[in-house]
């Protein structure tokens, strides 16, 4: 229990976002381009992290079919962000199981000049497996 | 967010028009919003009539920091009360460092009456930078003193 | 020496919980002055009043302190009482230990020690307090309503009927304001133009009602039940006394090209234009943007139509300045625009329509003559899809409104309905975050749209809208079914946030009355004085005040006029006698209080003053005019001799708070 609760707490740390902002309008969903690949749906994510039921996120296919295209963040009303949670999710299962397969130095040679930083950043995490 | 201090109770003036920011402390009181109990308001018409002799005064009977909270430009009762109360304010506190104050013990701060929030926020920072000034000892008079 | 008397009020457990109300009494009984020091549970019911007045006449106290809620609570209750048994009303001072010391203090021992502090800076200051007598002003008979719209409509009638001449200051060439632009009104679904033409006739022929359209405020001075006001009248470029409004203008004008905004630009006017059929006063405009003549000095077609030689090209802006003792504010709202929610497709395709954009295209005299047409290709729309809380109920200014604009699912039901109604081939969708009905009959409505008439209502938001071979694809969350919709619409209908009239803001500036972070205007009180603006003798009526339905909307304009009524009625209003006050034997005449005085009301004159050796000198002393003078104390912080201070709040009382607070 204190487990699930930490869990929760490092997730809203990392990704600096506040779910009990959401007005559970979906927008976040609708915007969404990989829906239908989705397990769990970005206003899903957000109020599962609210209740503290991360566990099957955590398994969830989901998180890597997120393509981190910031639609959700740029349309919710009530800037909840959800991309950021969905990334905090992933950081979570890269710390839990403590291994990393994509080496920095691989790096340089996949770097696109014009990928945002945050794509970098995120694929990183993604193949990081 | 209440900022704790167990060594040190600044004694902090704080001048509240009656219009703005006398509602907008009110509000955070009703509100029941947490700011320190070193904050000891006065209530005038409005900022404007804050002379800077009333803070002269607070700072010689060894109060740690004033502050003058009035309405937000423009939204002044008196029309233009406010103004007048910056532009002192501007002139008396470029003054006090040549006198022994700190610049951050002075401030002035715009609270409207639907601000309770950042009545309590505006307070609690105040406190805060007083804190970390420490007590003001080099106007103090200790004549004034009666302790 | 004051006799003074200290009453610590408990306020049930509002101030007991965290304020030891037995110590605070002992302690400031301590104090020099004090005489008589007691503590109770409730100070302002009717025996803790009783306490207080008892405690006046049996200890002949010359000043009171009373420890309680805000000032701006209870000051006026505590003052009468002591003024009912013949102690000045302004020996009466209040320490605020509820909202100021108990409400935002948790701790017993700090609250009590700050309630003990500020209840000596108190007593500190009413041994400098003298008795003061308020001064009296008499009250214009007239009221003023800025904004003509349902709320001002109904404000004017309403006072008119009382007996008292209201003028009604409207921006546009007709009154009516956006109840003009409805096509049926909820939840009875009768027709808006069908019950509000007839206010509008009666405030044109209401005999205390002088309507001055296409007119806007330039100035407001004075104070309340003397408000002095200049009104100015935009130059229309005909004679409103001559012209019949027989349109006849309107029909001949060349220029056909001027976007109609009764019709939300959805169909062109002329440049001589009556803003619809049923406008009052009914009398044409000419809009100096696009009249070639008055741009290019070539045309004069309808000066030479006008059978009555109404059209005069001349014609200037007209300040007429006029009295008031009233003042009601009904600038009423206007829908945000969508275009920043690049998302909904707004700017790029014309079969996405705002609300007030579809109540036109519903309307028999609309751009379609009340056939629900689209926008684009004139084609009867089969699939409609609406989306609630547009720019509502946001977080920050960027995103949109941090408000909930009210009025919105009761119209989209309308629309939704009537839709269904007209044309029962089409589907129409309403995708709502929740759907708010609290009103009566209200909830019954929305039910009635989706069993009866079999609206299709999703729970979710609309994510985005392409325009696509002449479709909208629509795509959107149900949250419910937990599924992505892909629907291929002809129209999208916005529900869009409503906003105040971007005139409000300069208004409220000139009107010295506050406003909400929303340039909404604040009330007196939130919930006991709710169509009062802080400053008085400035009331409240309709949507400027807060989103709110039609007839909130009315129920609030009667109660502001209701106010007006009690305001106009009275001969005489008592003025506020904390006013400044100059001592001539310190003035030095340097003129430094007349400048920064923001009401003109300190006057200088040469006065003759015996002089320490024996003669006499004209000097040059500041006087205060008392009635004019609101106490603000600006001059009494200018006066460089110390010669001007403010009662009530005079130099000396503030400087004895701070040596009390600071002791």
């Amino acid at each position: 229990m204190e487990n699930k609760a930490n869990l929760k707490e490092q997730i809203l740390t990392a990704s600096g976002v506040n779910p009990l902002k959401c007005m559970r309008c979906g927008k976040c969903s609708a915007t969404c381009p990989s829906y239908d690949e989705m397990e769990y749906h970005p206003h899903q994510f957000v109020y599962m992290v609210e209740k503290g039921n991360i566990e099957p996120l955590l398994q969830s296919e989901s998180l890597y079919t997120c393509l981190t295209c910031f639609a959700c963040v740029e349309r919710c009303p009530r800037n909840v962000q959800p991309a950021k949670l969905v990334e905090a999710v992933r950081l979570a299962v890269i710390r839990e199981q403590g291994a990393n397969h994509l080496k920095p130095q691989d790096i340089p040679a996949l770097l696109d000049p014009d990928l945002p930083q945050q794509a970098i950043v995120s694929a990183f995490r993604k193949y990081a497996k | 967010m209440q900022v704790e201090n167990k060594e040190f109770k600044p004694l902090i003036v704080a001048f509240c028009c009656n219009w703005c920011s006398y509602a907008g402390a009110d509000l955070a009181g009703t509100n029941r919003l947490n700011y320190p109990a070193d904050v000891k308001i006065i209530r005038v018409p409005c900022s404007c009539r804050v002379n800077p002799m009333f803070i002269l005064r607070a700072f010689q009977r060894g109060a740690d920091g004033v502050i003058i909270c009035g309405c937000h430009p423009g939204d002044c009762h008196y029309t233009t009360g406010n103004y007048y109360a910056r532009r002192r304010m501007t002139a008396l506190f470029s003054m006090l460092d040549y006198l022994g104050i700190e610049k951050g013990r002075t401030r002035v701060e715009w609270v409207s009456a639907a601000e309770g929030q950042r009545f309590a926020e505006t307070m609690n920072s105040f406190v805060s930078t007083i804190i970390s000034l420490g007590e003001n000892k080099r106007l103090e008079d200790l004549r004034c003193k009666t302790k | 020496m004051q006799r003074i008397g200290v009453f610590v009020c408990w306020c049930g457990s509002n101030i007991a919980a965290t304020v030891d109300v037995q110590r605070v009494a002992e302690e400031l009984k301590k104090e020099p002055g004090v005489v008589f020091s007691a503590d109770y549970q409730y100070m302002c019911s009717e025996s803790g009043q009783n306490l207080i007045k008892d405690a006046i006449k049996e200890h002949a106290l010359t000043g009171v302190v009373i420890c309680s809620c805000s000032p701006r609570m209870h000051e006026n209750t505590f003052r009468k009482a002591a003024a009912s048994v013949g102690l000045n009303p302004y020996m009466v001072e209040i320490a605020n230990i509820r909202e100021q010391c108990s409400w935002i203090h948790k701790d017993k021992a700090t609250g009590t020690e700050k309630a003990i502090i500020l209840g000596r800076a108190a007593i500190a200051k009413v041994h400098l307090n003298a008795p003061l007598i308020a001064g009296e002003s008499p009250v214009t008979k007239r009221a003023l309503v800025i904004g003509g719209g349902i709320a001002g409509i109904q404000t004017a009638l309403d006072i008119a009927e009382a007996g008292f001449e209201v003028d009604i200051v409207e921006k546009s060439p007709t009154i009516g304001g956006k109840m003009a632009q409805l096509d049926k009104t909820f939840p009875t679904l009768d027709c808006s133009a069908c019950i509000l033409t007839p206010k509008m006739v009666e405030a044109a022929q209401q005999e205390k009602i002088k309507i001055y359209s296409y007119s806007e405020i330039d100035e407001v001075k004075g104070f309340v039940g003397n408000f002095s006001v200049k009104i100015r009248r935009k130059a229309r470029y005909v004679k409103e006394d001559i012209c019949t409004g027989c349109g006849l203008c309107t029909e001949k004008c060349p220029q056909k090209k001027v976007p109609n905004e009764f019709n939300m630009g959805m169909d062109n006017r002329r440049a001589i234009y009556i803003p619809f059929a049923q406008a009052v006063p009914k009398v044409a405009t000419i809009d100096p943007n696009y009249c070639t003549m008055l741009k290019t000095g070539k045309c004069g077609v309808c000066s030479k139509i006008c059978g009555v030689k109404a059209i005069d090209y001349t014609q200037q802006d007209e300040i007429v300045e006029a009295k008031y003792g009233a003042i009601v504010v009904a600038t009423g709202f206007n829908p945000i625009s969508p275009a920043k929610f690049d998302e909904f497709a707004y700017s790029q395709s014309p079969d996405v329509v705002t609300s007030l954009e579809y109540e036109r295209l519903m309307n028999a005299a609309g751009p379609t003559n009340g056939t629900l047409l689209r926008p684009s290709d004139g084609k009867h729309p089969h699939t409609i899809v609406f989306v609630q809380c547009v720019g509502s109920r946001c977080d920050g200014a960027e995103k949109g409104k941090p408000y909930c604009s009210k009025v919105c699912c009761m119209y989209t039901a309308k629309h939704a309905m009537l839709t269904r109604e007209k044309y029962p081939d089409t589907d129409v969708y309403v995708f709502y975050i929740d759907v708010r009905t609290p009103g009566k009959n209200f909830d019954e409505f929305y039910r009635r749209a989706v069993e009866e008439y079999n609206v299709h209502y999703i729970k979710g938001m609309v994510g985005k809208v392409v325009p696509e071979n002449g479709k909208l694809k629509v795509q959107a969350a149900d949250l419910l079914s937990n599924e992505q919709l892909h629907i291929d619409a002809d129209m999208v209908v916005l529900a869009t946030a409503v906003e105040p009239d971007p005139s409000a803001r300069s208004l409220a500036t000139k009107l010295t009355a506050s406003m909400d972070t929303n340039d909404f205007f604040t009330e007196a009180h939130p919930k006991l004085r709710p169509v009062e603006s802080p400053t008085a003798g400035v009331f409240l009526s309709g949507m400027c005040q807060g989103p709110k339905d039609i007839p909130e909307t009315v129920s609030q304009a009667s109660a502001a006029a209701a106010k007006v009524i009690g305001l106009l009625v009275k001969d005489k209003l008592v003025g506020n006698p904390c006013v400044a006050h100059s001592d001539e034997l310190l003035c030095n005449g340097c003129s430094s209080c007349e400048k920064v005085c923001p009401y003109g009301a300190i006057t200088y004159s040469d006065k003759e003053f015996r002089m320490p050796d024996r003669t006499t000198a004209l000097r040059r002393v500041a006087a205060v005019n008392p009635a004019v003078c609101q106490g603000c104390g600006a001059c009494t912080v200018a006066c460089p001799s110390g010669a001007m201070d403010l009662f009530g709040f005079s130099n000396n009382q503030i400087m004895a708070e701070v040596d009390a607070i600071c002791k």
